[in-house]
C-alpha cells in the first residue's frame, strides 16, 4: 500500500475516527497571535476552560504592532494606536493567565508568527502546526501539515490540543526543470497561482514536487508554501530532505545528538512512496517563468516582467473576463501598457512570504551603491526581529538606509496595512507580500505582488525593473 | 449558539466571484477584541459606491447573501462571518466557498449554502425579478428558494448541518473523546518539540 506525504502525517494525529463526525486531528504546535485570538480566550474564560497544552502553545505580536517609534532592541515606547495597544495588551494578560510563552516585543524571538515558528526550530517534519493565521501553510516546507484556521478552531485547540478535519484532496503541484537565472521561489509560486486559478487548490492539501522545488533553499520553500492558500489550498507540503535537516540542526528547539538522529529516521520516512497516486495533479516548467508581477487584484492575475497588461478579453470564462475588466479599473491600468512602464509610489520589502533574510539579502545585493528613484518611498520590514539583527550583523541595513529605504523593526506591516504603514489612495505598490485584493495595503491602494529582487530594481527605476536593467 | 432550522428574509446579490475576506472585513476593523460590532465595517470600501447592492433600499433587512464562486477567500479572519452575521445575514449562497470561511462559518452558525452554479444563476435571475421576494433556506431539507418560483438544492456536509440545526457547542463535543486525547498523548513520540524549555539530547 503506497502512501502519501500528506497520508503518513495526517495518519499519524487522528485520535479519535468517530461514527458520522469527522476525525479529530491532534495539533503538535499551535501558534497565536494578539488578532485572532482575543475572542478564543474570552470563549475559554466564558466556559470556564484552561489550556490544554501550554507547552504546545506560542505566541507572538505581528499584525499591529508599529515598526516604527518604539526601540528596536528593547520594545519600549508607546503604542500611539490605542486598539492596537489594548490587543496587545490583552495578549500579554491571556498569556501570563495561561502560563503560555509569549515572544513580545522587545524579545529577540519576535516576529511573524510564520518565520519565528522555524527560526526557533519548533517547526519540524511530520507535524501537525495551526495558527489563526491562513499563511499558516508557510510551515509546510518541512514536511509539517499546517493550516490556518479561524478563531472558534483557535479555541478548540487551546481547549483540547485538537481540530475537527475533514480530510482533504491531495493535490501534486510537479515543477520540473531549472529556474533561469533571476527568478526566484515568488516568482515560482506566483506561476504556480497563474495555473492554478485562486479557487484551484480548494478541499487539497497541495504538496510541491520535483526538480525545481528540491533545488529550493528552506527559505524559498517556505515562501512557495506560503502562498498555497492564494490557490485556494489550505496547505501545502514538501516533503523533507537533506535540505530541511541541515536547516534544522542545531536550532533551539531542534532534537540534538542521539535524539536528532532517531528523528531523521523517522523523518528520512515522511516522503510520498514511489508509485503513489494523486487526487489531482498540475505540472510546471520552471524554466520556462520569468520574473513575475501582478496586474490586478487576485494573485492569479500576473504575467512575466517582459509582458504588458493583458487585454480582459483574453480571460477563459465570461467571469474571468468580468473580474479582469473590474481589476483593470481598479488598479488604473490599460490593456497594452508595458508591465515596466507602470511607475510607483511605494517599495514593501517584507512580510511572512519574503521578510527573511536570503529575501533581504537578494534586495541589498540590487540596491547596493545605487539610491532609491526620487519620490518613491521604499521600506524593509524583516520578518522578526533575529532578522533584523542578523541582517545588521551582515551590514544590509546600511546597504538599505545608504540608498534611501527605511528600515523598520519586524511585523506584518504594509502587507496588510494594520499597523498604520499603509498606502494612500490612489497609491501604487511593488510589495513582496502575498496579496493584492483592493484595498489590502490601505483604501484605494494599488499592489503589485513581486520578488524581493524585482521590489529592490523597481526601487531604484520607480517603474517595474527586473535587476539586470540597472 | 442556538440551533439553525430556517432562515427567511430578504436576499442580496453581490455578482462577483472571489469575494475575499479583505472586502468583507478591511484589516483595520480586525483590532477590535469582541465578537460583535463588525456590521458597519461589512464591505465597507464597497459601500462607497451609492450603487453597492447594500446601499438599497431595503438591503439592511436582508437575510441571505447570494454571490459567486470562491466567496470568503483570503485570510482566516473569522471577523468576516462575524461582521455579516452582525450586519443581519444569516446564509450566504455560493457556488463554491474557500475552505477556512465555510469553516468558521458553520463555527459561528452561518448557513454556507453551495449551489451549483447554474443554480445560482436561476437564483439571482429570480432575485433580479423580484427583489423584494422571499427567500428561504431550509437547513434540514438543504433547499434554498425564492418566492415560490425557484428551489435549488445546496450542499452542506452531513455533520455540519447536524451542527447547524442544533447549534452544538463543538468543545463540549469533543471533550467526550477526553481519554482518547490523554492516550494519544502518552505516545507521542519523544523527539517531537515543545515550547517551552529547549530539547534534550
Amino acid at each position: 500500500m503506497t502512501a502519501r506525504l500528506f497520508d503518513k502525517v495526517w495518519d499519524r494525529h487522528v485520535v479519535a475516527s468517530p461514527d458520522g463526525e469527522p476525525p479529530l486531528l491532534y495539533i503538535d504546535l499551535h501558534l497565536i497571535h494578539e488578532v485572532t485570538s482575543p475572542q478564543a480566550f474570552e470563549g475559554l474564560a466564558l466556559a470556564g476552560r484552561r489550556v490544554r497544552r501550554p507547552d504546545l502553545t506560542l505566541a507572538t505580536m505581528d499584525h499591529d504592532v508599529p515598526t516604527t517609534g518604539l526601540d528596536p532592541v528593547t520594545g519600549d515606547g508607546v503604542i500611539a494606536d490605542p486598539l492596537a495597544a489594548e490587543q496587545i495588551a490583552r495578549l500579554r494578560a491571556n498569556c501570563a493567565q495561561h502560563g503560555i510563552t509569549l515572544h513580545g516585543l522587545g524579545s529577540r524571538q519576535q516576529g511573524i508568527v510564520h518565520v519565528i515558528g522555524p527560526q526557533l526550530g519548533l517547526t519540524q517534519p511530520g507535524m501537525t502546526v495551526v495558527c489563526g493565521d491562513s499563511h499558516t501553510s508557510t510551515h509546510g516546507a518541512f514536511g509539517a501539515l499546517a493550516f490556518g484556521i479561524g478563531t472558534t478552531e483557535v479555541e478548540h485547540v487551546l481547549a483540547t490540543q485538537t481540530l475537527r478535519q475533514v480530510k482533504p484532496q491531495a493535490m501534486a503541484v510537479t515543477v520540473e526543470g531549472e529556474l533561469p537565472a533571476g527568478c526566484t521561489a515568488k516568482d515560482l509560486v506566483l506561476g504556480i497561482i497563474r495555473a492554478l486559478g485562486v479557487g484551484g487548490g480548494a478541499g487539497s492539501v497541495i504538496e510541491y514536487r520535483g526538480a525545481a522545488i528540491r533545488a529550493l533553499t528552506m527559505e524559498g520553500r517556505m515562501t512557495v508554501c506560503n502562498m498555497s492558500i492564494e490557490g485556494g489550498a489550505r496547505a501545502g507540503m514538501i516533503a523533507p530532505d537533506d535540505t530541511t535537516f541541515a536547516y534544522l540542526e542545531g536550532r533551539p528547539h531542534a532534537p540534538k545528538g542521539a535524539a536528532f538522529e532517531r528523528a531523521l529516521d523517522d523523518w528520512r520516512s515522511l516522503a510520498t512512496d514511489d508509485g503513489a497516486q494523486f487526487d489531482k495533479e498540475i505540472r510546471i516548467d520552471a524554466s520556462a517563468l520569468r520574473p513575475a508581477v501582478t496586474w490586478g487584484t487576485t494573485p492569479a492575475q500576473s504575467v512575466s516582467i517582459d509582458d504588458v497588461v493583458p487585454e480582459p478579453d483574453s480571460a477563459a470564462t465570461p467571469a474571468a473576463r468580468q473580474a479582469a475588466q473590474r481589476a483593470l479599473t481598479y488598479m488604473d491600468l490599460k490593456p497594452g501598457t508595458a508591465i515596466r512602464d507602470i511607475a510607483v509610489d511605494t517599495i514593501f520589502i517584507g512580510s511572512c512570504t519574503n521578510g527573511r533574510l536570503e529575501d533581504l539579502r537578494a534586495a541589498a545585493e540590487v540596491i547596493r551603491g545605487r539610491k532609491v528613484h526620487p519620490g518613491v518611498r521604499a521600506l524593509v520590514v524583516p520578518g522578526s526581529a533575529l532578522v533584523r539583527a542578523q541582517a545588521e550583523g551582515e551590514g544590509l541595513d546600511r546597504d538599505f538606509t545608504q540608498a534611501g529605504f527605511e528600515w523598520r523593526s519586524a511585523g506584518c506591516s504594509m502587507c496588510l496595512g494594520m499597523n498604520g504603514d499603509i498606502l494612500a489612495p490612489g497609491e501604487r505598490s511593488a510589495s513582496t507580500s502575498n496579496r493584492n485584493f483592493e484595498g489590502r495595503q490601505g483604501p484605494g491602494g494599488r499592489t503589485h505582488l513581486v520578488s524581493p529582487a524585482v521590489a529592490a530594481a523597481t526601487a531604484v527605476a520607480g517603474h517595474f525593473a527586473a535587476p539586470t536593467d540597472l | 449558539m442556538s440551533g439553525l432550522r430556517q432562515v427567511i428574509g430578504r436576499g442580496v446579490v453581490i455578482q462577483r466571484s472571489d469575494v475575499d475576506t479583505d472586502q468583507i472585513i478591511p484589516a483595520a476593523w480586525l483590532k477590535r477584541v469582541e465578537r460583535t460590532g463588525f456590521g458597519a465595517g461589512l464591505f465597507e470600501a464597497w459601500r462607497a459606491d451609492p450603487e453597492f447592492p447594500l446601499n438599497r433600499p431595503g438591503a439592511d433587512q436582508a437575510r441571505v447573501l447570494l454571490s459567486g464562486s470562491n466567496f470568503g477567500c483570503g485570510s482566516s479572519r473569522e471577523h468576516a462571518v462575524w461582521a455579516l452575521q452582525d450586519y443581519g445575514f444569516q446564509a450566504v449562497v455560493a457556488p463554491s466557498f474557500a475552505d477556512i470561511f465555510r469553516g468558521n462559518a458553520i463555527s459561528s452558525g452561518l448557513v454556507p449554502a453551495q449551489v451549483s452554479e447554474d443554480g445560482a444563476a436561476r437564483l439571482g435571475v429570480a432575485l433580479a425579478a423580484a427583489p423584494d421576494a422571499e427567500v428561504v433556506i431550509d437547513v434540514a431539507a438543504r433547499t434554498v428558494s425564492v418566492g415560490s418560483e425557484v428551489t435549488e438544492p445546496f450542499e452542506l456536509a452531513d455533520y455540519a448541518q447536524w451542527r447547524l440545526l442544533e447549534g452544538l457547542d463543538d468543545i463540549g463535543l469533543t471533550l467526550r473523546h477526553e481519554d482518547e486525547i490523554a492516550a494519544f498523548e502518552r505516545q507521542r513520540p519523544a523527539h517531537l518539540p515543545s515550547v517551552t524549555g529547549s530539547a534534550s539530547d
